[in-house]
């Protein structure tokens, strides 16, 4: 069993904040295409088109036939631990700092044997799950789990350097004044984090959610409005330094194209919130949040986006916003490099249409605010980047790997 | 040798013997802003963005990029902002008589019925007892309805219910009333807007929108520090930024007071 971790202690003002270092990130085009799969939660290998036959690590051709027609395919991710070792003096100054450190080979049930990290709760020779995980240089690795539940095993050392669990983490929620903010701040309490500082914007202006906001327990409502520099700005100066998980929840939904609108006011504030927000909230808590990438058990670990599938492919009748949207996945990736350094994830949660007011003549399935925030957490918790929530994110997903351009068509109705 | 004696008001000014009272709440991205409907169109906030501050964007130099909408923080509106007064002449900011932007100025003290009454309205009664106390309003002059509004945080300040706004300001009556039969230059408030947070029900809607700008009348709101104001006895000067075509705009509102009415 693991240990379960404690809460953390303030920090000694006299101690150096230790730099973020990087696992190794050298890896061949190949194994590139884990990537995805790793962002989002799936377990997939190479499968040969011909023979069938899955391997590892991910190579031209299929090692069993020599077929070049291999793809990557959904694969069974339960396994034998075969050997184990623990590297007590590792090469590598990140896994140095971190060692002792466990690896070892898993033979799966589908045919290959992978080299993984292990959870301290595998035994050698016994059954593992293995799952792919981002490491903090954005690679895919594999990460073995025990097949079967074990005491806090989400504590567990290594499996925590792969995730951004909230559990005991500090987190600042942009915009509690709607349903998914509040959604959010209240999940990631349950989920065990630290201080949530639920952003406020316009406190002056009364909100549905305000009541139940004052009474959550361990949420400190700030002022911030991502529209204005300073807002953004002061509340940095405050908090910037104790935000470990940021959760941009700001949004400004409008339908439309800019067809159907006199003028581009309502563009101008779908960008502000959207956008200039995003870059105002990344300018202010973005540089220390990436020097604090190793800050202990409450190191700086992510930042959320949540964006709309469309901003994939226009969805015509929400034509500018799906435009905003779009600016802010294009920002999120950039974002994603420039929290590199830092080992920080950067996990964008795609969603359809909300349960929300300006969905309202939307036809269902609709996400739940509460639903998207479950989205977050577990996102969260098992280190995921590319998260799509519900059916329509899901569906309009596929399609767009599908067939982007088949995709805009359909769209346009 | 001019007839009036303009150094002499400048020796007053500069003495203290006539006291420069800011009206003006400081232009801020924090000061509420008319709410209108989310499917409408909205008023920009007050936005104070940094170019530089001696720094990598401007070594030697601080200054901003500012933006905000024609009606935020202390602010005047022309006749040209309602539909009632869109024909008149010179109806915009930029047009506006520069001899309007200097008036005397007297204050209903509405202080107590607006503490027993967030919906307070202003009627033709309660002004002509007002007259019968302190005098005939003069033709030309700003009225201020002084509520002492200006000293509530915010979220009072703007008294949002699920109903709108609750904040006091003139019924229909009393404002045709200022507006027509002691011909006014205009009409300010400590609220955001010169009309009540519930003018929308009255009739017609938001009357001192209606009929000062429909006779070419002006209003002011947001203001602060009436209640350093004298009943009368002060002149105002509150002259708008020279937007073109502009509806209204921020603007610093001074009041000058002789010491002796003070």
């Amino acid at each position: 069993m693991t240990d379960p971790i404690a809460p953390p202690r303030r920090k000694d003002p006299l101690k150096r904040t230790r730099q973020p270092t990087l696992p190794p990130a050298e890896r061949s085009r190949k194994a590139h295409g884990l990537i995805r799969p790793a962002a989002e939660g799936r377990f997939m290998l190479p499968r040969c088109g011909e023979c069938g036959t899955f391997h590892y690590p991910p190579r031209e051709a299929c090692p069993a036939c020599l077929s070049f027609n291999v793809k990557l395919a959904d694969a069974p991710a339960g396994g034998i631990l075969a050997s184990e070792t623990t590297i007590r003096v590792p090469s590598e100054v990140y896994f140095r700092e971190r060692a002792p450190w466990r690896a070892g080979i898993v033979t799966l049930d589908c045919g290959p044997a992978v080299i993984a990290h292990l959870h301290a709760d595998c035994t050698l020779g016994a059954r593992v799950t293995l799952s792919l995980q981002l490491d903090r240089s954005g690679q895919a690795v594999a990460f073995a789990h025990p097949a079967t539940r074990t005491p806090n095993m989400a504590d567990d050392r290594q499996w925590r350097e792969l995730t951004a669990d909230p559990k005991f983490r500090r987190v600042l929620v942009t915009d509690a004044r709607g349903p998914v903010g509040l959604a959010a701040v209240k999940a990631l309490k349950a989920a065990g984090a630290g201080t949530v500082f639920a952003g406020v914007p316009e406190q002056w202006k009364p909100f549905a959610g305000e009541a139940e906001l004052r009474t959550l327990e361990g949420v400190s409502i700030v002022p911030l409005d991502v529209r204005d520099d300073r807002s953004v700005r002061d509340l940095a100066a405050d908090i910037g330094a104790k935000v470990d998980i940021l959760v941009n929840t700001a949004a400004h939904i409008r339908p439309g194209g800019v067809l159907d609108r006199d003028g581009l006011n309502v563009v101008r504030e779908e960008l502000e919130t959207g956008y200039l927000g995003l870059a105002r909230l990344a300018q202010a808590f973005g540089p220390v949040m990436r020097a604090r990438g190793a800050d202990g058990v409450n190191s700086a670990a992510a930042w959320v986006n949540i964006l709309s599938v469309y901003a994939l492919a226009n969805l015509p009748a929400y034509g500018a916003w799906s435009a905003s949207q779009a600016a802010c996945l294009s920002l999120g990736q950039s974002l994603r490099a420039s929290f590199r350094p830092g080992g920080l994830k950067v996990v964008n949660v795609f969603t359809g249409p909300l349960d929300i007011e300006w969905f309202q003549t939307e036809p269902p399935p609709k996400v739940a605010p509460a639903a998207l925030a479950r989205a977050v957490v577990d996102a969260l918790q098992r280190g995921l980047e590319d998260v799509f929530v519900g059916d329509v994110a899901q569906d309009i997903h596929a399609r767009f790997i599908a067939d982007p351009k088949a995709l805009e068509r359909e769209l346009a109705g | 040798m001019p007839t009036c004696d303009l150094s002499g008001f400048a020796e007053a000014i500069a003495s203290g013997e006539i006291d420069v009272v800011d009206l003006t709440f400081t232009l801020s991205p924090d000061f509420p802003v008319i709410v209108m409907p989310p499917e409408i169109g909205q008023s920009a906030p007050v936005r104070i963005e940094e170019i530089s501050r001696y720094d990598a964007a401007g070594p030697a130099w601080y200054w901003n990029n500012l933006s905000f909408g024609e009606h935020t923080g202390t602010h005047f509106d022309a006749p040209v902002h309602w539909y009632t007064g869109r024909d008149l002449p010179n109806n915009s900011v930029d047009t506006l008589p520069t001899r309007h932007m200097i008036a005397p100025a007297i204050v209903i003290d509405c202080t107590r019925e607006a503490v027993a009454d967030a919906d307070f309205l202003l009627t033709v009664p309660f002004l002509e007892r007002w007259e019968t106390a302190y005098g005939r309003i003069p033709v030309g002059a700003w009225v201020l309805m002084r509520t002492d509004w200006s000293k509530k945080d915010w979220r009072a300040y703007s008294n949002l219910g699920d109903d709108g706004a609750h904040t006091p300001g003139p019924d229909a009556a009393a404002m045709q009333w200022l507006v027509i039969e002691r011909d006014i230059l205009g009409f300010g408030t400590e609220t955001i807007g010169t009309d009540a947070g519930q003018g929308g029900h009255l009739d017609p809607p938001y009357p001192a929108h209606h009929f000062l700008h429909g006779n070419g009348k002006y209003g002011l709101q947001c203001l602060t520090n009436l209640d350093r104001l004298p009943v009368r006895g002060s002149v105002l000067v509150a002259a708008p930024l020279k937007v073109q075509r502009g509806s209204g705009s921020p603007l610093r509102v001074l009041a000058l007071v002789p010491k002796e009415v003070a």
